[in-house]
């Protein structure tokens, strides 16, 4: 039954002023500017762009002030704006092997054709708090060396030639787009690789972790990572061939992971594939692990019961926004289901003479 | 990159350094040029959106990565000529643009937009790249063996 309840206009007016106010926090203190947010909070707005599913900086940054930094609800205002946009079309597949690389690096092969390029990491910084940065400081230009013109082929690429590790051939099926039919099962590897880079990255992260201490255990090593643009090609209809529309920054990460070999597949080198819009490293690795452990059907492995060999409990838990949807509305008001529960405990206490005990204690 | 320079129409070539300027370069690379002829629209400057492809292992199955923001308009100059954008972003006013660009590249103007638009645009694109790809280049590993423990 439902009851239509009145009131509260008022109140959740007040407390939406109050909101905008407590967002801009103390008026001494200068005001962010989404240019600002897009420039110097750009991992947060590369996660939110990943997550959020829409390629657009200055729409994340915009969302991560409007959220007040809470990137799952600048996630969900991105969603949300996304299902306003008319759809153009679709991009050709992005060519990953000619990306312009930022940072390249191979935990398999020290000296690999492109080199080692670290790019702008955290990696072997110190961790320590950089008091500098509390106050106002010039940053001195990054060094700069000749460009170098080599291509930086996929490390994957060179153990293919031996015939070392599962080839990934080029097919041209026009993928499934879980923004158009709801997510079902059983669910191939399009519609999960779709649905893992839009995931949570924590969730990511902890099924990934959980997968490197033993749950659906498959020894990766990251093959390749790279970081850079890549040209977004689409085929105009009305000309009648392609341009590009522009470009995108992508995180891609190959694992390489042991394999001993089973029924329809030759022992070789399998792989797991992470590709994530922004600079976004740890969610790429995190997809790469994950999708390697979803591959255990198609590859005839053991299903051993691990939580990231379930499809299922992966793909329907990994969407930050369907969660938090579902966790949050419990939150709203539920009063009539409390009280239709309050009767149900009533009746049954009645039943089991809790109260006759209660009143004979009195 | 790769060289399609070869197999790519101009107008590819063209279309795609306008998608790629960064905001607001168009119109002030376009208006320093010339004054803007009249024209009519075809389908005013709209927004929407992209999805973006990659493929599994880089080189498989095709699958859905997620959206990018398009706009897109198409115009007709007075003199006939049809004039195309489609332009990573938000960015009415550039797109606008871009399709004045497209436009006037079919006129007895193009030499001269080639050379105050779309030359100058190249090479700031080139300069920002390999700006890039310099700093990247610096941080190139060079490994070095030390004398091994059993020596």
């Amino acid at each position: 039954m439902y009851v239509a309840v009145k009131g509260g206009e008022r109140a959740i007016e007040n407390a939406h002023a109050w909101l905008a106010e407590e967002r801009r926090g103390d008026t001494t203190i200068a005001e962010l500017s989404v240019a600002q947010i897009r420039e110097q909070l750009s991992l947060a707005v590369n996660r939110v762009m990943a997550e959020g599913s829409l390629y657009d900086p200055d729409l994340a940054a915009l969302a991560i002030k409007q959220a007040r930094g809470d990137l799952i609800e600048a996630i969900f205002l991105i969603r949300a704006y996304r299902t306003t946009l008319p759809r153009f079309g679709a991009s050709e597949p992005v060519d990953t092997g000619a990306m312009a690389c930022d940072r390249r690096i191979s935990a398999t092969f020290k000296d690999l054709p492109g080199g080692q390029i670290l790019g702008p990491t955290f990696d072997y910084t110190h961790r320590l708090l950089d008091f500098k940065l509390a106050a106002d400081g010039e940053v001195p230009e990054a060094p700069t060396q000749a460009a170098q013109t080599s291509e930086v082929p996929h490390v994957t690429g060179f153990l293919n030639r031996e015939g070392l590790i599962e080839e990934a051939l080029p097919d041209d099926t026009p993928p499934p787009d879980l923004t158009r039919a709801p997510l079902e099962m059983p669910a191939d590897r399009a519609l999960r690789l779709q649905a893992l880079t839009r995931s949570d990255e924590g969730f990511t992260l902890g099924l990934a972790y959980s997968t490197q201490r033993g749950y659906a255990r498959n020894h990766a090593f990251v093959g390749e990572l790279r970081i850079g643009t890549v040209p977004v090609e689409m085929e105009i209809p009305e000309l009648g061939f392609a341009i590009e529309i522009g470009e995108v920054t992508l995180t891609e990460c190959e694992t390489v992971n042991q394999f001993t070999g089973s029924k329809t597949e030759p022992p070789q080198f399998t792989r797991g594939y992470g590709l994530v819009f922004g600079q976004t490293e740890r969610k790429a690795i995190s997809m790469a692990l994950v999708d390697r452990a979803l591959r255990w059907e198609e590859l005839g492995e053991e299903n051993v019961g691990a939580p990231a060999q379930d499809a299922e409990f992966v793909l329907y838990h990994a969407d930050n926004i369907q969660a938090t949807g579902f966790l949050e509305h419990i939150k709203l008001p539920h009063y009539v289901d409390f009280q239709s529960e309050l009767e149900l405990v009533r009746k049954l206490r009645r039943e089991a003479g809790a109260d006759d005990a209660k009143e004979a204690a009195e | 990159m790769k060289d399609t320079a070869q197999t790519e129409n101009p107008r590819q070539i063209w279309m795609s350094l306008l998608a790629r300027a960064s905001e607001g370069r168009i119109a002030a690379l376009l208006d320093a040029a010339l004054d803007r002829p009249g024209f009519t629209w075809l389908r005013a400057p709209e927004i929407g959106s992209t999805m973006v492809r990659g493929r599994a292992g880089g080189t498989g199955a095709p699958f859905n990565l997620g959206e990018m923001t398009v706009t897109r308009c198409a115009l007709t100059l007075e003199s006939g000529e049809v004039g195309h954008a489609y332009i990573q972003g938000r960015r009415k006013a550039d797109a606008e643009a871009a399709a004045l660009i497209d436009a006037l590249m079919q006129t007895e103007a193009a030499d001269h937009i080639h050379a105050r638009v779309l030359d100058p645009l190249a090479a700031e694109q080139a300069a920002t790249r390999a700006a890039r790809a310099g700093k990247a280049a610096a941080t190139k590993v060079d490994f070095f063996t030390l004398v091994r423990g059993e020596d």
